[in-house]
């Protein structure tokens, strides 16, 4: 600092600036997470309550989700039965906490099957040239068909199971993962990076597993749990019209299948799995959307 | 004269148009007969309008495209006719550096493998700790602290981003580096700073650059010979003072005439070229350029010009040169210039 007698006159030194906006370290810890993603931490409560009443519903309260009361049939919701009992006086309480466990084993499954499946079609169809029109015509071909007749389709030619249901849903996922991969492939393969790359000697595989694929899977991880949210739906729908999970086994479409004939006078007995399937889809789109604003890497460093 | 690093012998690329019935619709003449050589140390530009192929150029020679016709050699080694497998550890010998500082680096790749690909692929570091070191060492070269290694590529600014596209082709330890609009994209102050480190490095890595750019003034500064294309060809080629000062083709002057003069005081005769340029898919006959043409007359609508010498090492494609003296204004000095 210079002496202030050999400033020139009128000259003089601007005080420090006060701090007007304080430092803020943004917190690492969970309620850090839950105040800057409020919808996506909502979805990650929600669906970790439908998995935890899917993995301990013995241990819930529950009683044999079929066992047959016709004595005690169409009860209103009281102490005894918190959802009611069925036309065939099943307790609903027990059937909808088991059904939990058919709407996530279907949704889970579908969404990893199909995005498995669907990457590998879409990889080839996208960097292997020749091959792209013919896998993009049957893509087209099985998209024209709308994915619940094709769901439907597939389940009368098979038995009624869980497995079966999954595969079904699948087929008709697939075409949609499909499509979106071989879109991100092809404005991928064009980019300059990827030419660098190939320039700078690198073998095809490792272009596609360093820097095709890595690229791919954040649409796509995205994409997987709107499938997981369509596939519970389509999994609820057919079993309601029963075309899917076998009416012994007690899914949320089941029970509401069950239920619809005496909506009117008990409509309880819908109600209740309808309230699960909805805020269990809900939670898969909320935890989706929050998934595709972190997987974002320009905003992984955001504050 | 010594094996040149890169030498080009009628390089053709045409692009299949998509939509006809087992057979392609057409062909876009993207590059059509170019030929050219660098030597160990020197910088050629490639300068020409967009759309005219330079970039295609840049493509061909680095295999990204399978090349129609003609012959591109490395070193004194033919690398056109080479099966994938066998061109990959001559690639070393040519980098590329892009255009677009934003696209050109894997947004998922930290700035440290980003620099490591090459050196793994190539064999030329054996470990970790040697990797990092010449990474380290790479960063330091363009100007970039050490540091930035463990960061991610949109922590930088586009400058910033375009030295870690010119360290990565270094990274090969490569005898040629093709720079396809390198600079285009960055703003005055930048592109001189880029200009500058791609000279310096030029002088201490005796490198030889193909400078792929449509802008004039940049390429005047940098380079020791100019190549200037039209549809896909090159209609004239030489030293750069003799394409600067005495330019023999009625193209090269029109591109001339375009470069801004930073002095209002200076007027010049402009002369502006009419129309788009043709269409690659259906050149004109003749000479290409005749269609804007100002001296353009009947034998250039029925026959190409060829390149014929117009002084040491300059060449250029235009039939005004077989006229008598008196009716050749390409004779006449550019004025003002």
């Amino acid at each position: 600092m210079s002496e202030p007698a050999s400033r020139p006159p009128g000259l003089v030194v601007a005080p420090d600036l006060p701090d007007i906006i304080p430092q803020k370290t943004p917190r690492k810890d969970l309620l850090g997470f839950i105040l800057r993603n409020p919808a996506m931490a909502a979805g990650i409560f929600i669906l970790g309550f439908m998995m935890f009443i899917a993995v301990f519903a013995p241990l819930l309260f529950t009683v044999d989700p079929t066992a047959l009361a016709p004595s005690r049939r169409n009860r209103v919701p009281s102490e005894l039965y918190w959802f009611g009992t069925d036309h065939l006086g099943r307790d609903i309480y027990s059937r909808v906490v088991y059904g939990a466990r058919i709407s996530l084993i279907v949704g889970f499954g579908v969404a990893i099957t199909a995005s498995i499946a669907g990457l590998a079609i879409g990889l080839v169809s996208g960097m292997v040239r020749w091959s792209d029109g013919i896998i993009m015509r049957i893509v087209d071909g099985m998209m024209s068909i709308p994915p619940i007749l094709l769901a439907i389709a597939l389940m009368a030619l098979t038995r009624g199971s869980v497995g079966n249901v999954i595969l079904a849903i699948t087929l008709a996922e697939i075409p949609r993962v499909a499509r979106l991969v071989r879109g991100v492939v092809l404005t991928l393969r064009e980019q300059p990076y990827v030419d660098a790359a190939i320039a700078a000697g690198t073998r095809t595989p490792t272009v596609i597993l360093r820097h095709i694929l890595p690229n791919t899977l954040a649409p796509m991880i995205v994409q997987a749990t709107y499938i997981c949210a369509s596939a519970m739906i389509v999994e609820a729908i057919l079993s309601f019209i029963g075309a899917g999970i076998p009416p012994t086994i007690p899914s949320w479409g089941n029970i509401m299948a069950d239920g619809r004939t005496l909506w009117q006078v008990r409509p309880h007995i819908v109600m209740f799995p309808a309230i699960f399937l909805s805020l269990t889809v809900l939670a898969v789109n909320l935890v989706g959307d929050g998934l595709r604003d972190i997987l974002d890497p320009r905003m992984a460093k955001r504050i | 004269m010594s094996i040149p690093v890169l030498e080009v012998n009628d390089l053709k690329k045409h692009f299949a148009l998509p939509g006809g019935f087992l057979a392609p619709r057409g062909y876009v003449y993207a590059v059509d007969g170019v030929s050219f050589s660098i030597q160990k140390g020197e910088t050629l530009s490639l300068v020409g309008e967009s759309g005219c192929g330079k970039s295609s150029v840049g493509k061909s020679i680095l295999r990204l495209y399978e090349i129609t016709g003609g012959q591109v050699s490395l070193s004194g080694q033919r690398i056109d006719d080479l099966s994938p497998g066998k061109l990959r550890p001559l690639r070393r010998q040519m980098q590329v550096v892009f255009q677009d500082p934003f696209s050109s680096l894997n947004p998922r790749m930290r700035v440290r493998n980003i620099l490591a690909e090459p050196m793994t692929n190539f064999g030329l570091a054996s470990n970790r700790a040697e990797i990092d070191r010449r990474v380290g060492d790479l960063l330091e070269k363009v100007g970039l602290p050490r540091e930035a290694a463990s960061r991610w590529p949109h922590e930088f600014s586009g400058g910033q981003r375009q030295r870690i596209g010119i360290a990565r082709a270094l990274a090969a330890e490569p005898s040629l580096i093709i720079c396809d609009e390198a600079v285009s994209a960055l703003d005055v102050s930048v592109k001189a700073q880029i200009v500058n480190l791609l000279q310096d490095l030029q002088k201490e890595l005796g490198l030889a650059l193909l400078f792929i750019s449509h802008d004039l003034a940049i390429v005047e500064h940098m380079t020791h010979r100019v190549a200037v294309m039209y549809l896909g060809r090159i209609v004239e080629k030489g030293p750069r003072d003799a394409i600067f000062s005495r330019p023999q083709h009625p193209y090269t002057r029109a591109l001339l005439s375009a470069v801004p003069v930073p002095d209002p005081e200076i007027r010049r005769e402009r002369i502006l070229l009419t129309g788009d340029v043709p269409s690659p898919i259906n050149p004109p006959k003749g000479c290409r350029f005749h269609t804007r043409c100002a001296y353009a007359f009947d034998r250039c609508r029925s026959e190409e010009p060829l390149l014929k010498s117009r002084g040491p090492q300059h060449v250029a494609a235009c039939h005004l040169h077989d006229r008598p003296e008196a009716e050749n204004p390409m004779l006449k000095p550019v004025s003002a210039i």
